[in-house]
This record gives structure tokens, sequence and C-alpha cells, in this order.
């Protein structure tokens, strides 16, 4: 394990990857989405867990993905996701639309190093008809009871930000504990952590059940801050203005590629880098 | 004026649109031992306070995207869990198109994959419409748009005759001109009530799949000067913790 940069994490994630997500309240390091976008990734098959907002929206406008698997894309109380929209209507990325726990039980195959899991549900829906990677089997252990069986979803690198890690490697996520699955299925771990603690969160018998070990992280980056503009726990909420702004903007390819590119050469001339460069004042 | 509307007028205001569909969904809750509300669902998720308010403890409720009124501790996934084991009673789902035979979609209009309008996706509908005894579908605008003939993708399908494992699937539909029973023999939708201020023709006109109309239709009971101070007191503070913006319309 190795304390690194936000862009040195970046790094960490090859063009091509299959990169699994949290949702928004799990913890989702926009900080390294911006990185992503930045570095001009290409290629990603993103997996949201289950859904996303404007994470998985940014990456799409900004051409980092291929692949979307999701159960759901919204920026909630601010409406829909407009370059997801886009991409949909356009055909720039390949769908493949799922349903939220279908995403967890293709991880938890993947925890466990077996090749499938079965999930009750989802026959006869379209869903189903548009996944041909997912099929329906007879359950062997009784009669009459056709079963959906869904392949593991082994993501390279699985990607999140954290309230605390240490300087070891270890990673604390509170309640959120799908965090440990993403962790456990992928094949690789980055993590940015709003506040690096000394010592050892494993020492602390009282919050170590809910302590991701070292041993399933490849990295960690200090990254106050790293959710913004989205909520990040009891830490602070969602930076309202900059994501009404955000929605009226990437309303056009034009908007969003000004407001990319005003994030990307790290001016402030897009006016959206403001609040970033306020934020990284207060850390 | 019947004694319950004099006694709303004693407690301020009369019910407004929204406290009667809380009233009329906390109706279709009772004897729930645990409802739960999925993500952006403020009125379904007073609705459920509403009910535990009044069942003495006998009433859990989970609301997604809540910190004080959710004790989910495995993440995202619990919940599926508890739905598979038939831990969860009644759950929310809503549609962008919803059919007569209620199949929902929540995916988008047009052809499949590039369609017209894209809605966010099917969350976790293809799962819990099968295992959660009482679905209420839960749709506010009440037009053609929304119920059509037939859904353009189905997201999660009414009952169907193919022997799969399902124990779940809709109870109910209430939308901001009725409230629908779901006939589970004959697999269709039942007119159950109208809500105040509209008729069976409004109903008819905006619905674009067929329906059992009853010789009576009553009107939507509406809550009591008792219901509505529990509504505009306790249930307004809880769901206000997830739903600030909902809450202070509640009571605007």
């Amino acid at each position: 394990m190795s304390m690194l940069s936000v862009a040195e994490l970046a790094a960490l994630v090859p063009d091509g990857a299959k990169l699994v997500v949290a949702k928004d309240e799990s913890g989702v390091s926009m900080t390294m989405a911006f990185a992503l976008m930045r570095r001009g990734t290409r290629g990603l098959h993103l997996v949201t867990v289950p859904v996303s907002g404007l994470q998985a929206d940014m990456l799409i406008g900004a051409g980092c993905v291929a692949t979307l698997e999701t159960s759901g894309i919204t920026l909630g109380e601010f409406g829909p996701g407009p370059c997801f929209g886009r991409a949909v209507k356009s055909g720039a990325i390949k769908l493949r639309d799922a349903t939220c726990p279908a995403i967890y039980a293709g991880l938890q195959a993947a925890q466990k190093g077996i090749p499938f899991m079965p999930l009750r549900g989802i026959i006869g829906s379209d869903v189903l008809a548009n996944r041909p990677d997912w099929q329906v089997i007879a359950n062997p252990f009784a009669e009459d009871d056709p079963i959906v069986v869904l392949p593991a979803i082994t993501p390279d690198v699985a990607l999140f930000h954290a309230p605390l890690a240490d300087r070891h490697g270890n990673v604390f996520i509170g309640r959120q504990r799908e965090l440990m699955l993403l962790a456990h299925a992928a094949r690789s771990t980055l993590v940015t952590a709003e506040h690096i603690v000394e010592g050892n969160l494993l020492d602390d018998e009282a919050r170590s059940g809910s302590v991701i070990p070292a041993l399933y992280v490849t990295a960690v980056a200090h990254a106050p801050r790293g959710a913004w503009p989205l909520a990040f726990g009891d830490e602070y909420p969602a930076d309202a203005a900059w994501l009404t702004e955000y929605v009226a903007r990437a309303r056009s390819p034009e908007g969003f590629a000004q407001l990319l590119a005003g994030m990307t050469h790290g001016a402030d001339a897009a006016g959206l880098n403001q609040g970033a460069h306020a934020a990284r004042l207060a850390a | 004026m019947s004694a319950e509307t004099l006694e709303a007028h004693a407690a301020g205001r009369a019910a407004s649109s929204t406290e009667g569909l809380i009233y009329s969904i906390a109706g279709l809750l009772a004897g729930c031992r645990h409802v739960a509300v999925g993500a952006s669902s403020p009125i379904p998720g007073a609705a459920a306070l509403y009910t535990r308010a009044r069942s003495n403890g006998a009433t859990r409720v989970s609301v997604l995207g809540s910190r004080r009124h959710n004790a989910f501790t495995n993440g995202g996934v619990e919940l599926f869990d508890l739905a598979a084991q038939g831990r969860i009673d009644a759950f929310f789902l809503g549609g962008g198109q919803i059919d007569g035979a209620a199949n929902i979609n929540l995916v988008g209009t047009g052809t499949y994959p590039r369609t017209d309008v894209r809605w966010p996706g099917s969350f976790g509908s293809a799962y819990l419409y099968y295992l959660v005894p009482r679905v209420i579908l839960f749709r506010e605008e009440h037009t053609r748009r929304v119920f059509v003939p037939k859904v353009d993708f189905i997201s999660a399908p009414g009952p169907q005759e193919n022997g799969v494992y399902r124990p779940g699937g809709p109870h109910a539909m209430i939308t901001s001109l009725c409230l629908f029973g779901y006939d589970k023999a004959r697999r269709r939708f039942v007119l159950q009530s109208v809500h105040p201020g509209h008729t069976v023709e409004e109903v008819l006109d905006h619905t674009g799949f067929e329906f059992d109309v009853p010789d009576q239709v009553p009107q939507t009971p509406q809550p009591d000067g008792a219901a509505l101070a529990l509504i505009r007191g306790q249930v307004r503070d809880e769901i206000g913790e997830t739903y600030p913006k909902f809450a202070a319309q509640l009571a605007a």
C-alpha cells in the first residue's frame, strides 16, 4: 500500500478498465472522476453500484465511457443526467441496463470466486430480454422453479471516497458496507480519503468491523472535499449552486465541453472551478 | 358539513391533495410489519411514517436515504435480501409508463436501447415487484401519456402465468385522480375510489388502458382533524429529515 496523489491514483486506471463506482450516498470520489477526465481516459466499462448520478454523467459526457452497466442514472432533485440522455440517444455508449440486486449479486459472485449467482425475480422483464449474458436455469434442487443466473462482475478497479484511512492503507467506511463488497470483488481498489488518521484503524475494536483492511486496498490518496460537488455524509452538503449550473450548461454538448475545458485546464475561466478552488483553500 | 369536515376546519386548513394522498396510501399499509420506501418517494415515505405513528410499534419503516429512519447496516443489498426472505410487506414503485396489465416502464419511450426519451433506469423494480406482497404503484400524473395501452419497455412485468416464483406484485395504484385496486384473478385494475373534486368520467378520459368500473364508485376518504394534525406535526418533522423541501411544502 502506498499513499499517492490524486493524479497518481488516476494513472492506475488504465483505458478500457472495468471500473466499479458506488452510488452517491456511499461515497463518490469526484476528485478522481475529474482526474480521469483530465487525463483523457477512454473506453471504460463503468459499473455503477447500483446507480449513479453526476459522476457517471460527467464521465460519459467527457467520452471516457464505452459501456455503461447500471440500474439507474439520475441527478436526483437536480433532474436527469443530460450527458447520459444524449449518449443513449446517439448510441455513443453501449448500454447494459440492470436491476439493483443483480449488480450486487454479480459482485458477490466475484467476491466468492464463483462464476455466477442465482437471483429471484427478473424473468419476464425486458431487462432480462436485453441481457444475453444473463441466463434462466432450472433450480437443480426443486421442480418447476426457473431462476435467473448472473455472471460474476469482476471489476479491474473499484473506486470510492471514504471518510478515514490510515497510513497502513486500512479504510474506514462506517455503515457504507457495500464499499466492502466493491473492494472484495475488484482486482484493485483505489480510495480517496477525506481524512488520514495516525495509528492503525484496526486497533480500535469499536470501529474495526467497518474497516476495509489494507489487504484489499491498492492505494489511497488524501483528498479533502474529495466528493465535491456531491454531498459527503455529515461532512458537507451537496453544492446545490454548482449542480444547478451544471444541469443548465450540460444541456448542450457545447455547454458541457466549455465547462469541461475550464475544469481540465484548471482555469477559473468557466467560473465553475471557483468552488473547487475555494474547497482546496479551505482544506 | 360533516363532522369530519368540521374537525378538519378546527385543525386549520382542509386537507390538501398531497395530504389526501398520504392518508390514502397509509390506508393501504394497514397491518404491515415492515414497510420499505425507495429513493425519491416523499409522499409514500410520509404515508409509511404516518402508518408507523398509528401502529403502536407494530409497523417498522425503512426509508432509503434516511439516517434516522433506516436501520440497515449491511449496505444497499440488505433491502433486497430482506425482500427475498419475505421480511418486507410493502414497497412503492412508479413508472414513466404503466399499462393495464400492470407492466411498468422506468427506462424510456421508443425503441430500446436508443430510446427517444430516456428515464433513469429500472432500479430494483425487476426484482422487488416479484417479491414484495403489497407493491403500491404510485404516480401522481394521471394522463394518457403515463397510463398507456402497452408500455414501450417492461422494466418489471405485471403478474403472468409462467410458473415463476412470485409471492409479490401489484396491490393497488394511486394517482392524483383516483385509487385503483388490482384484481389478481383477472389481472386487471379496478377503479376503487375517486378523489374529491374529480369524476369517473375524468379518470376514463385520462387513462389509456381498459379497467373495470363498478356501478358505485365512492369518493376517496379524506383525513380527519386528528389525522391532519399528525401529518402536519410528527410526520412532517420525520419526513423532513430526508425530504426538507417536501416537508416545507407540507407546512405551507
